[in-house]
């Protein structure tokens, strides 16, 4: 991520490829935003993508939508047999729990524990003060009644173009349609993908994925090694790669396929120019290969030199 | 290599305490934080400063992305639990009855006269221009009343200010309409259109007002304002206070916009917008006090008086809840 004192590459290719890499660290980059907590460490906090956050609206709205289909079939099985008062009776219940849902569905969901309505779960968002304190209900009232303008808004003035036609009343539908839709399109217009209800609350959506602590590959790899103990590399071969290129490897030997990996593994031993062993397979080259390149990267950190990627002359 | 990775080490010594950490917060999260036993409680700020501190060491001598970007993960969670919010849900509700709910209503004294002042303002300009020509009625009811125009008969007009056969059905009908008729969604757009420098909610309120103000003066014109104050007051009052304080909270947001004082526009907007959503929220639970009474208390209740009475009797109740010096309970 630091790139501070890197010594630049050479060839026009070397530097065409490593400013690729810079564009696309950049953009995955984008979203993270730096909390300081009160114990003075630093978080990186990841926010929500609009897709993501779209997506999350799209499930709420299909979760509330099935929920009254359900919940109206149950009223319209219980009161069936009542007649005209029963029916009465299932309209008025319909609409206790339009109002019931439509106006309290989110609040009552991120007012939980995991400050999350169910679509947001599903897509890993939570919402979250965007001071770094506490998220307060009041903060979680606000952000849900501006949806009105948001959402409700665009979609009056959608349904009143539908029905107004042409003419005068068409024409101010329509400019109250862009006008409207100016807020809802927000969380794109913005950095911080804030949508105008977060602008005024002080919140922010953030993404807080499942994140499972895996296996260290250096371990296993250095059980594998100490099994036949014949990976050894030199210096020269160890230093022929920086962080960027660990990270890469470290993703490879997690997920990648065996054929992904025989070719990853031929590429690296035409660079740094090694003997194939007699028995040794991809598998075990490659997470030797791992161990030996962070140990060798890890030590250089200690020293507060940070070998940013191949380029890196350090 | 027989020596181990010095960030493995490192790992390898603290794994089992972020374990702990990760299950003591999942359990938080999903099963309150009564779940967690007393040992639970006293290890959780340990572990968490731990765990952040140990993210901090991880940044600077690990290179594995997994265990960095565990780290972050789980010290996020646990930020977020550590330093969240702690009371459940029924806690927060008391509070909103108890003070949140009256206390902002009482602050916000100046945005409400401000509001009233237009729905009233609106509703005396159009009942004024009424009275002098009732052509006006057209103008500002273009379509919302149904049948209750200039061209109904008097007699007619009489006929709907009282109910005859009073019966469920006419009752859950009228309070159904009463929802659906989206007072609610204009009391929330009230507020949240304040940011615009309060423009569209004085717009908006001083709109409703104009209605009301048309609709009064064609009652007026045929000698009916006794009975339709009656008709309009039993539920009235709470349904026009709360038109009014949504008004005052978008006029909270837009004033916090457009007269930031020391701090800078959006931190002025975020503050006003905090205590003006409880306002906000209050006015959809009195409309939905206003609902019931429209569509029980007007069907049962024929007789003028007493329809006054309830109307008075709302409008102290309400106006003790919110404007006596902490006197406890009051409504609800």
């Amino acid at each position: 991520m630091t790139q501070t004192g890197a010594i630049p590459p050479s060839t026009k290719e070397d530097r065409h490829e490593r400013r690729r890499r810079l564009a696309i660290q950049k953009r995955l980059t984008e979203f993270d935003r730096k909390l300081v907590t009160p114990e003075g460490a630093e978080l990186t906090l990841k926010l929500g993508s609009a897709g993501q956050r779209a997506g999350a609206f799209l499930l709420d709205w299909l979760l509330i939508i099935l929920l009254f289909v359900i919940i109206l079939y149950g009223i319209n099985e219980i009161t069936k047999g009542l007649g005209q008062t029963g029916g009465e009776i299932a309209g008025a219940l319909a609409m206790l729990l339009i109002f019931l849902l439509r106006n309290f569905y989110f609040i009552v969901f991120e007012l939980g524990r995991r400050a999350a309505t169910p679509g947001k779960r599903v897509m890993g968002l939570r919402v979250a003060s965007r001071n770094g304190g506490q998220l307060t209900a009041n903060a979680i009232l606000a952000r849900n009644f501006v949806r009105e303008v948001e959402v409700f808004l665009p979609l009056g003035f959608l349904l009143q173009s539908a029905v107004s036609g042409g003419g005068v009343n068409g024409w101010i539908s329509l400019s109250g349609l862009i006008w409207s839709g100016i807020f809802l399109f927000m969380p794109v217009l913005n950095k911080d993908k804030l949508r105008l209800g977060d602008l005024i609350a002080g919140t922010w959506v953030i993404h807080t994925p499942k994140t499972k602590l895996l296996r260290d590959i250096a371990k296993s790899s250095q059980q594998a090694a100490a099994g036949n103990g014949n990976f050894v590399f030199s210096a020269e071969q160890l230093d022929a790669y920086g962080i960027h290129e660990l990270h890469i490897l470290e993703n490879l030997l997690r997920k990648s396929t065996p054929e992904v990996k025989a070719s990853v593994a031929e590429r690296i031993r035409t660079k740094i120019g090694w003997d194939r062993l007699p028995d040794e397979t991809d598998g075990d080259f490659l997470r030797a290969y791992y161990a030996g390149l962070r140990k060798n990267l890890e030590q250089k950190l200690l020293l507060g030199k940070r070998k940013a990627d191949k380029f890196d002359k350090r | 290599m027989s020596d181990l990775l010095k960030s493995y080490r490192f790992r390898e010594e603290r794994e089992a305490e972020w374990h702990k950490l990760d299950q003591i917060i999942n359990r938080a999260e999903s099963r309150g934080v009564n779940a967690l036993s007393d040992e639970d409680m006293i290890a959780l700020p340990r572990l968490y400063r731990q765990a952040v501190s140990s993210l901090s060491l991880a940044r600077s001598i690990s290179l594995d992305q997994n265990v960095i970007s565990y780290l972050e993960t789980l010290c996020t969670k646990a930020y977020l639990f550590v330093y969240g919010t702690r009371s459940n849900l029924l806690e927060k509700l008391g509070d909103f009855f108890t003070h949140g709910w009256p206390n902002a209503v009482r602050a916000a004294w100046k945005p409400t006269l401000l509001s009233a002042g237009c729905l009233f303002g609106g509703a005396l300009l159009a009942f004024i221009l009424c009275m002098i020509d009732m052509e006006w009625f057209w103008t500002f009811n273009s379509s919302i009343v149904g049948d209750r125009t200039p061209d109904a008969t008097t007699a007619y007009l009489e006929s709907t200010l009282y109910t005859d056969q009073t019966d469920a059905e006419g009752m859950l009908s009228a309070f159904s309409a009463q929802l659906f008729s989206n007072n609610s969604g204009v009391a929330l757009l009230a507020f949240a259109l304040g940011f615009m420098f309060g423009v569209p909610t004085a717009i908006l309120v001083a709109y409703n007002g104009l209605l009301l103000g048309a609709f009064y003066a064609l009652f007026w014109s045929r000698g009916l304002g006794y009975e339709l104050t009656g008709w309009l007051l039993i539920h009235g009052v709470t349904e026009l206070f709360a038109i009014v304080l949504a008004g005052a909270a978008g006029f909270m947001i837009g004033g916090g916009v457009a007269f930031p004082g020391q701090k800078s526009r959006m931190e002025s907007a975020q503050a006003a917008g905090r205590s003006a959503a409880t306002i906000a929220i209050g006015a959809v639970v009195m409309l939905f006090f206003a609902a019931l009474l429209e569509g029980f208390g007007r069907q049962l209740i024929n007789s003028d008086v007493v329809r006054y009475m309830i109307a008075g009797g709302t409008l102290i109740l309400w106006m003790g809840y919110f404007y006596l010096p902490r006197a406890r309970g009051g409504h609800e």
